[in-house]
């Protein structure tokens, strides 16, 4: 390698060369960086403008972190537990609705019960 | 296909309004006031840093304070750290886990720092990430990628372009975009 | 503590084989060298907040690493720059 090291930070040189590489790795599903799945891939760079449903559920997740009833790390809990279709599949603040209503499930700050009743209740 | 989860979503709010837990009014306060974030704050911190060395100093030594100091609302936001970028070294900014972003300067992170696409590719093909936003680095410049993993949230101080020194802080703040404090392009005048 | 310049390793640790988990290190720095550019603070561990169990503070690092390194592939001197909790480093 030839490159200049900053002046402040020289940086090592890997000293595992003979390391797996990272796509041999036990990796979970949401931990994407360099994943060659995706590196052929064209980024959308169009700009897409939220619906009304990714707004509130953006700010039901804030709600509920500064009420301390979900913090943002078991969001994100959540999202990673969704299935490979689920994950790869539904829109991002579906995946978040997912998420939020598994967690208050299993934090008992709603029933299953509860749940079934108010949506066979809707229209 | 997202009816199913409009449907959750409803039933969920009208449970947790029924425990008394919120209720309508305060999700629709707190969409009023997160629509209300949007990339010009970020700009107007990074024109103040461009025309004032003490300012600039201030965000990069603490990017939380110094957007309280333009009257950007902190409080409970995560802490903002600020990344300078300079002729040798160009910063990008991702979150490979998830989409951690500085909303409380930029506002909702832009549906392509979200995507999979993005999240693999910036830690491991910057160059030809940045050049699907018409971004070319020079060969000398160094590209140095962020990944926000933990508590930190990461935004980029650009770059002044050329041919600027007269501007005054409302025309620089104009310039500057969303892209440019996540590192996907270079303020263009 | 690790102070700045410090050269560290990233534990080469998986706990994703172990059950579930919510871990902030991403896969593709496991096991490998950097260097801390400083402590960012210290914060509670989001590995226990994911569960809503009680979580200790614990320094976090901003730790500079070469990308060409960890891909074999990439423009030589391009770097990745990560915010890592003291746990998951030894000195290197």
């Amino acid at each position: 390698m030839t490159a200049a090291r900053h002046p402040g930070y020289p940086l090592p040189v890997d000293e595992n060369a003979n390391q797996t590489p990272p796509e041999d790795r036990p990796r979970a599903r949401h931990d994407l960086g360099g994943v060659s799945r995706f590196m052929c891939e064209p980024v959308d760079t169009a700009p897409h403008a939220l619906t009304a449903f990714d707004r509130q559920v953006d700010a039901l997740r804030q709600i509920l972190g500064m009420k301390g009833i979900m913090s943002v790390d078991e969001l994100r809990r959540g999202v990673e537990a969704l299935t490979e279709a689920e994950y790869f599949g539904l829109s991002y603040y579906q995946r978040w609705m997912r998420a939020i209503s598994a967690t208050l499930l299993r934090k008992s700050v709603i029933t299953e019960a509860e749940l079934r009743n108010t949506l066979s209740e809707m229209p | 296909m997202q009816d199913a989860d409009e449907r959750l979503l409803r039933a969920v709010m009208a449970l947790l309004t029924a425990k008394g837990i919120t209720s309508a009014e305060e999700i629709a306060e707190r969409v009023r006031v997160t629509d209300a974030a949007s990339p010009g704050q970020g700009a107007r911190m990074v024109a103040r840093a461009w025309r004032d060395p003490g300012y600039r100093a201030l965000m990069l030594q603490d990017g939380t304070r110094a957007a309280e100091a333009l009257g950007i609302p902190m409080r409970g936001a995560p802490p903002l750290g600020v990344l300078e970028n300079t002729p040798e070294v160009h910063h990008l900014v991702v979150c490979t886990l998830c989409s951690c972003y500085p909303r409380a300067v930029l506002g909702y992170p832009p549906f392509w720092f979200k995507s999979a696409a993005y999240r693999a590719r910036a830690v491991r093909d910057p160059r030809g990430l940045l050049a699907e936003f018409g971004t070319h680095l020079p060969e000398s410049v160094r590209v140095r990628v962020v990944d926000s993993t933990a508590d930190y949230r990461w935004m980029v101080l650009p770059l002044r372009p050329a041919g600027t020194d007269e501007w005054d802080e409302e025309r620089l703040a104009a310039i500057v975009r969303e892209g440019d404090m996540i590192g996907v392009t270079q303020v263009a005048p | 503590m690790l102070a700045a310049g410090a050269r560290v390793r990233v534990r080469d640790d998986w706990p994703e084989t172990r059950g579930p988990c919510h871990v902030r290190t991403p896969h593709y720095l496991r096991g490998r060298t950097g260097v801390v550019v400083r402590h960012l603070g210290d914060f509670p561990n989001p590995e226990d907040l994911a569960f809503a169990r009680p979580a200790e503070r614990r320094p976090l690092y901003h730790v500079r690493f070469e990308q060409e390194p960890i891909w074999r592939e990439g423009h030589a001197g391009d770097e990745v720059q990560v915010e890592i909790f003291g746990h998951w480093l030894e000195e290197a």
